[in-house]
């Protein structure tokens, strides 16, 4: 019965490191950038993709999610459902208060 | 009670307790309180929720007593206010969420999956030191004046209304949720990491599979509750305004925290109990339970369906309508694994061989009791009768039914049932089947009459009510006195039968599960051999044939 | 014995080193174990987060001007170095785990040790930072001051960078919900960033004794792990603090 553990035979290189770290900082620019244009009801939409896009790669290269076992995967997957459903279900209240009784 | 019984003890004139086990391998105060041993840990847990169980009930006997009479005249309404806070803090904190996990699971969910121990030993000890703190500060709140704003600390009641002890209970609350979240991540760990050889998802006992779903919920949801205690200390210290209408802040903003935790809370509670129920019900109608894989779904359908529909507890508190439309359509769907599960323990009993011993008595009354709590749960996630339901003593009841007709009723049948494996003795039977009928009758006289008060129109949480419901109080004070009597048996002679009990034996009910392959009480590294597993969960077939080769008499 | 697999006298010792607990069977479960379980403690922390999250959001979303006047009080220059070193700081830590992983003692020393220089260095910012804000009397609170926002020209600074309209003093009142929840989020990300960096220099010390990089790298792997994510953390608090809308 071995043991099937993913990082240990997989080690994530310097350069894959580098790469993930360019394309961070320029995601940080890029963002900072689109904060100073005038993009009405975009600019925050804008800003969180570049947000999780950085994120992201944070989570598949820097915390090797990319070379984990599925239930790694699927544990990152439910932390960012749940965390999507508390926010999400709580705002059908505060969005929906305006609407009025029906 | 039919004399019929599948218990099998060793030969009493020359069976002993294995000298070697984890109550003897290590002596002295030290070698507990800083024990890695999982059942030691385990045994810890289980004096202490005992404990902060019959402080819990001493508050419920005063809440009774108070209402016995229509007039606030044993005590003062705040008093009375901080009397049922501490109750619900207690009861639900400190014993109800630890209850079967930190004893039973503690205990058993190594044992079952065949490892030497948790996968984080420390951890857990850790574990039960952050409860006894929690604990402990909830207990000096109760010397300092107590707090009155009800377990659920509303705001802004809570934050800008009383001067009580909101931040020390809050405190103890929030280090007690540490405890509960150390707890379930152990869990989850060692169920995905520990199990013995040849032991897949769906040969695991029904047991583990409910502590699994219910590890989720402690790991997912606590957390919440913590920050909203934070919010709620920082806003009655600091005044930062996050509930507070005057600087814009909105109070239901507490509530929608508050619940997403305390609403999976529920089954964090009951999830655990549902897992006991399947082994008894199992074991005593000798047959695998019905539908294996409906029932372990189930509990993990619970776990996810849980957390969406927190707000059915927030339906007249000011939310939009279109937000109760929602939450009132989930509500229904959490409901139907639960009933699932109801359906599938029937029909295992369905031409099963049934035998009456107190766990499975224990376990008939966790059926009646908790589908009825379950069903008046449906009525009011119903917002249409919520409404005219809620903040009365309907929900009183109906809290009470699940929780205490049901969590406790199948703690008391888990206890019962392990008891044999924890201590290596068997309980007295006739008293303690008789305690069941007691704790039955008593349950039924004391809260059943609060339906009836709630739909009438009584509130909860008043220390005075309008004297035509004075009859119906007087019964459920009564029965809330047979039914302290029914809670007090255990505590006697199970101590009593630490001494006195017959010697068990390894596997005294004759069950399937791999903790009774080890001896009684267990070594500290649970088994001499792990065990490899080769059969399904609940497999009677496989018992039968181990016992005719190892020569035992087998039940019948 | 469960494992059937044949052992060289080598392969034995590695199975059994000092460091594997007896309750886990081999080496590699206990690695899987605890990795499992900082995970699982991780998605507690973004629970713990999200509420913080919720009520932004909210908050945000009624009372938007007063946090964009607010956001405006913040300095993007100081936010985003503080973004560049915590990523850099990422980098460095993942450069960390990989000198532990192939046993490279004084790279994993050096890669911990620019770890915590740049963790100290985002801290350093976030005092200039925070000091300013009580110069300005932006701190929620008795000491509490809505001036610059309902007459932002008392504010030359920044008034100069966006030219804001004054708020309505119903509207001004709410900066102080938007400063409650920048305080608290940046602090409590503070907090864990304090945590980490404690960690770190225990870390370091023991790295230079050579615990790392003789085959157990898990707690570097974890650590990491637990580094990544207040840095990820870091990412959505300044794209919602500090970029609310910087044109004006």
């Amino acid at each position: 019965m071995s043991e099937h553990n993913e990082h240990a035979q997989h080690i994530v290189g310097p350069g894959v490191y580098l790469v993930i770290l360019f394309a961070l900082l320029i995601g940080t620019a890029l963002t900072v950038w689109a904060s100073f244009l005038e993009l009405g009801f975009w600019n925050p939409i804008i800003a969180l993709a570049i947000a999780t896009t950085k994120a992201v790669l944070v989570v598949l290269f820097f915390m090797h999610v990319k070379y984990s076992s599925k239930l790694t995967k699927l544990t990152v997957i439910s932390g960012i459902f749940m965390f999507l459903v508390l926010i999400s279900m709580t705002l059908t209240d505060y969005i929906s208060r305006a609407w009025g009784s029906w | 009670m039919s004399e019929h019984t599948i218990v099998s003890l060793p030969d009493q004139a020359t069976a002993r307790i294995p000298k070697d086990n984890y109550i003897t391998r290590e002596n002295g105060l030290l070698s507990w309180l800083l024990t890695s041993d999982h059942k030691r840990i385990a045994i810890l847990y289980l004096i202490s929720i005992t404990f902060f169980f019959f402080i819990g009930g001493a508050l419920a006997g005063l809440i009774r007593l108070e209402l016995l009479t229509p007039q606030a005249d044993l005590m003062a309404t705040d008093t009375y206010n901080k009397v049922f806070t501490m109750h619900g803090v207690i009861m639900i904190f400190f014993f109800l969420v630890p209850s079967v996990p930190a004893t039973l699971g503690n205990f058993f969910i190594p044992m079952m999956i065949g490892a030497k121990d948790l996968a984080l030993p420390k951890i857990n000890l850790l574990s039960w030191y952050l409860y006894m703190t929690g604990g402990l500060l909830a207990l000096y709140t109760m010397t300092v004046g107590g707090v009155d704003t009800g377990w659920t600390f509303t705001t802004p009641l809570s934050t800008h209304y009383v001067n009580t002890n909101v931040l020390t209970t809050g405190l103890a609350v929030f280090v007690a949720g540490f405890s509960s979240i150390l707890t379930g991540l152990n869990f989850i760990v060692t169920i995905h990491k520990m199990r013995a050889p040849g032991l897949t998802w769906f040969r695991l006992p029904l047991f583990i599979w409910a502590n699994y779903a219910a590890s989720i919920l402690m790991v997912l949801g606590t957390p919440v509750l913590a920050i909203a205690i934070v919010l709620v200390a920082l806003e009655r210290t600091l005044g930062i305004g996050v509930f507070d209408p005057t600087k814009g802040g909105d109070p239901l903003l507490f509530q929608h925290l508050f619940w997403f935790y305390s609403h999976p809370a529920v089954y964090i509670m009951i999830l655990p109990g549902m897992g006991v129920i399947s082994e008894v019900i199992s074991n005593f109608s000798r047959k695998r339970v019905f539908g294996y894989t409906a029932v372990a779904f189930s509990s993990v359908a619970i776990a996810v369906f849980g957390f969406f529909v927190w707000a059915h507890h927030m339906f007249i508190m000011g939310i939009s309508n279109y937000a109760v439309l929602v939450f009132s359509l989930l509500s229904m769907l959490v409901a139907v694994p639960s009933a699932i599960k109801i359906f599938n323990w029937s029909l295992t009993l369905y031409k099963g061989s049934i035998t009456f011993e107190t766990p499975m008595l224990y376990a008939f009354g966790f059926i009646g009791l908790f589908t009825i709590g379950g069903m008046t749960g449906v009525f009011l996630g119903t917002s249409g009768t919520d409404i005219h339901l809620t903040e009365t003593y309907f929900i009183v009841a109906h809290f009470h039914f699940v929780m205490v007709g049901g969590m406790l009723m199948a703690f008391l049948a888990g206890i019962h049932f392990w008891w044999p494996k924890m201590t290596g003795r068997m309980y007295p039977e006739k008293i303690s089947q008789l305690a069941a009928v007691v704790t039955f009758i008593g349950f039924n006289l004391t809260f059943f009459p609060q339906f009836i008060l709630g739909m009438l129109g009584m509130p909860r949480r008043y220390a005075a009510y309008p004297p035509e419901f004075q009859i119906l109080n007087v019964f459920s004070t009564a029965g809330a006195t047979i039914l302290g009597v029914g809670y007090l048996l255990p505590v006697l002679y199970l101590i009593w039968s630490l001494r006195y009990g017959a010697i068990a034996g390894d596997n005294p009910w004759q069950a399937t599960g791999l903790e009774w392959q080890s001896q009684s009480p267990p070594l500290t590294e649970n088994f001499a051999e792990i065990p490899v597993m080769d059969h399904e969960a609940y497999d009677y077939e496989w018992l039968e044939k181990q016992q005719k080769e190892k020569g035992v008499a087998s039940a019948e | 014995m469960p494992n059937s697999s044949v052992h060289t006298a080598e392969s034995a010792h590695e199975e059994h080193p000092a460091y594997l607990r007896h309750h886990f069977n081999s080496t590699e479960q206990q690695a899987d174990a605890a990795g499992f379980a900082m995970w699982l403690f991780l998605l507690t922390e973004v629970m713990f987060f999200s509420g913080l999250f919720t009520a932004y959001l909210i908050y945000r979303n009624w009372y938007y001007p007063a946090f964009v006047s607010g956001s405006h009080q913040l300095n993007v220059v100081w936010g985003t170095t503080n973004t560049v070193v915590l990523i850099f700081s990422s980098f460095t830590m993942a450069m960390g785990v990989w000198c532990a992983e192939t046993r490279r003692r004084r790279g994993l020393v050096l890669s911990l040790t620019l770890t915590f220089i740049l963790g100290l260095g985002f801290l350093g910012i976030k005092t200039i930072e925070y000091r300013e804000k009580i110069e300005k009397h932006h701190v929620p609170g008795f000491h509490y001051s809505m001036q610059s926002f309902l007459d932002p020209q008392s504010d030359p600074e920044v008034y100069a960078e966006y030219h804001d309209k004054p708020l309505v003093p119903d509207m001004a009142r709410h900066t102080e919900l938007y400063f409650s929840l920048y305080f608290l989020m940046t602090g409590m990300h503070a907090l864990h960033m304090i945590i980490g960096i404690g960690i770190l220099g225990f870390m370091i010390l023991r790295a230079r004794a050579g615990a790392y990089t003789a085959g157990h790298v898990t707690f570097v792997e974890n650590i990491g792990l637990y580094w990544h994510f207040v840095d990820i953390i870091w990412i959505y608090l300044f794209a919602l603090l500090y970029l609310i809308s910087r044109h004006q």
